[in-house]
């Protein structure tokens, strides 16, 4: 298990937006989180990044506990995230923002900076060179000099992941990565994703569109009102009755 | 139609001290110059410019020798404007590097500057240490003194930040008003030794200009170093996006503090220089309007480009002494200029060059 919450619950007020919600994650798989809007699938998500601290519960990484732990120090233990709203850098180039994500695989200080010693600038190299193979292996490192606010919506997106991917996680959460792309686009993002996770990276999802997450999930989590109502395999979902209520509302049996 | 209601409001803020006739030809007047200058660009388009060939290598070898041999060359008085243009380049990096590189919105950087300056006032004057035995105590004053202030301030962000910094200015300069027993409060303390180096003392302004000049290089140099490494794309990244920046393993808190104490340590630098160059240092000097003074110097040059703040620092030192004749309009000048800006170019003088640069493969 390389994930694993155990009974987390997130009250704002009075308002229960997590609650209870246990699962594990095995190694390598793609795992989606769906549920109608306001279920509490993004607050699951800062839960576990370390955005939002749970009210009671646990969060296991690789049998460590990293509940409470700062977001900088979960992405340094190796989870990262891209955020259902886009957050690039706008204005520093796409390079730097894929660059950005380096930060805490590098660690070379103030003083050899500014002494420009031959360590730092290897360094600077290495971080220049792995951030272009990320931009490469999403598919945009055309733009590298391009400020990242002038990208187009879809390879926002796409920057987002590369620089997720740059903090060289184990597991990577995609915050509805599909969210306003056209079909065509959703496939290169599946695609995408499949190769993604042929790299070894663990992948959990929140996604609304259920081509993607029948198309590429392993196992699927469905939360409503902040429940999780069912669990399993594609097929299983698909064919559970409180996950067709959840959505589509209970059968008129008058 | 901004051009019109721009020269419309500038008219009626001259108003009250040039009455109706004249603010009635000062708006003529600025129509006829922006007509004339509509014009021309028009008329300018349809003609091609040959292109003048310069050498940029050239240009920049000239510069340098123009600026190494200064002092030669011009009177005095030019001199001393220069050393003030190099201490403010110094000041405006540091408040640069908080308030452009990573977005803290610091109201009070006259502090930091009276600290350096008071630290080497009373290390030289008191103790009777010399400039380079007291500078290495007064930097660390001043970066302690950034460090202090961080602790509470930090917590806060955008416009409370920059009032917890507002008020810290004014507590230090407060202080150094009223502790007369340590500082002689609105009096000031006189007769600050000038350094030596090598069993020469700093006489001439000449020898204070090349002081600066090497300072200001230095400081130059290193803050576009520290730009360029992982901790300017942090302090970049904190100013973007707080919240991406900590998802990407960028630990906030310990930027901004590193922010806040870089840029207190060219603040006390440059504190340091003035109190020498000046053999005085009153309360006076530090007042909110410095502070304000030298964000516009970041502002004007364009946030977080180190050439713009050089730019910026330039002309709003050398502005007021050029036009010392309209004294009298030389607030409104500021505040128009910087409404100007605004308006037509709210990314500064050189923003946008530099950050195409900044990316370079």
């Amino acid at each position: 298990m390389i994930l694993e919450a155990r009974a987390l619950t997130k009250v704002f007020g009075g308002l229960k937006a997590v609650e209870e919600v246990s699962f594990k994650v095995k190694q390598g798989i793609i795992l989606s989180i769906i549920g109608p809007n306001g279920a509490g699938k993004t607050t699951l998500f800062n839960c576990l990044t370390g955005l939002l601290s749970p009210t009671k519960g646990r969060v296991f990484f690789e049998d460590k506990d990293i509940t409470n732990k700062k977001p900088y120090e979960i992405t340094t233990n190796g989870i990262a995230r891209t955020f259902q709203n886009i957050r690039v850098f706008g204005s520093m180039t796409v390079l730097e923002n894929v660059m950005i994500g380096q930060h805490t695989r590098s660690k070379e200080g103030m003083f050899t900076a500014i002494l420009g010693t031959k360590r730092f600038r290897r360094e600077e190299t290495e971080i220049k060179s792995k951030a272009l193979e990320y931009l490469e292996f999403v598919g945009i490192e055309d733009y590298a000099d391009a400020l990242a606010e002038n990208l187009p919506y879809g390879d926002q997106k796409r920057l987002e992941i590369a620089r997720a991917l740059a903090t060289e996680p184990r597991v990577l959460l995609l915050d509805e990565p599909a969210a306003g792309m056209n079909p065509q686009e959703t496939r290169e993002l599946m695609e995408l994703i499949n190769r993604i996770r042929e790299w070894g990276k663990t992948i959990i999802i929140i996604e609304h569109d259920m081509k993607v997450v029948m198309g590429i999930s392993d196992w699927i989590i469905v939360l409503d009102h902040g429940v999780k109502i069912a669990e399993g395999t594609p097929g299983e979902i698909q064919n559970n009755p409180d996950v067709i209520e959840a959505y589509l509302g209970k059968e008129n049996i008058f | 139609m901004k051009k019109l209601l721009f020269i419309i409001w500038l008219s009626f803020l001259s108003l009250p001290f040039m009455g109706i006739k004249g603010a009635l030809y000062l708006f003529l007047g600025i129509c006829a110059v922006f007509g004339i200058f509509i014009f021309l660009k028009k008329s300018f388009k349809k003609v091609r410019i040959p292109e003048i060939p310069y050498n940029l290598k050239f240009l920049i070898i000239g510069l340098l020798l123009f600026i190494v041999f200064l002092p030669l060359i011009v009177k005095d008085y030019y001199i001393d404007v220069a050393i003030l243009a190099g201490i403010y380049i110094i000041l405006a990096l540091g408040v640069n590097v908080v308030i452009g590189f990573s977005g803290l919105l610091h109201l009070g950087f006259a502090a930091f500057y009276a600290i350096g300056a008071y630290s080497n006032a009373l290390l030289t004057t008191r103790l009777g240490m010399g400039f380079w035995g007291a500078l290495p105590l007064t930097l660390l004053f001043t970066s302690v003194s950034g460090l202090i202030l961080a602790f509470p301030a930090l917590r806060l962000r955008g416009d409370y930040l920059a009032i917890v910094t507002l008020g810290f200015g004014e507590i230090i300069r407060l202080i150094l008003n009223n502790w007369d027993s340590l500082t002689r409060g609105p009096n000031g303390i006189s007769n600050i030794p000038a350094p030596f180096i090598f069993g020469i003392e700093f006489k001439g302004l000449s020898s204070y200009y090349y002081l600066v000049l090497v300072s200001a290089l230095i400081a130059i140099f290193i803050v576009r170093r520290v730009y360029y490494s992982r901790i300017g794309r942090a302090w970049l990244s904190i100013r973007e996006d707080e919240v991406a920046a900590e998802a990407m393993g960028i630990n906030a808190t310990k930027y901004k503090f590193l922010a806040f104490i870089f840029g207190a340590f060219w603040a006390g630098l440059a504190g340091a220089l003035f109190a020498s160059k000046m053999r005085f240092v009153s309360p006076e000097s530090f007042t909110f309007m410095e502070s304000v003074f030298v964000v516009c110097m970041v502002l004007l040059g364009g946030l977080g480009s180190i050439p713009g703040v050089i730019l910026g620092s330039l002309i709003l030192v050398l502005l007021p002494e050029i036009l010392r004749e309209f004294q009298l309009y030389r607030m409104l000048a500021l505040g128009a200029g910087l409404v100007l800006m605004m308006i037509f170019r709210p990314q500064g003088l050189l923003r946008v060059e530099t950050t195409r640069l900044r990316g370079k493969k």
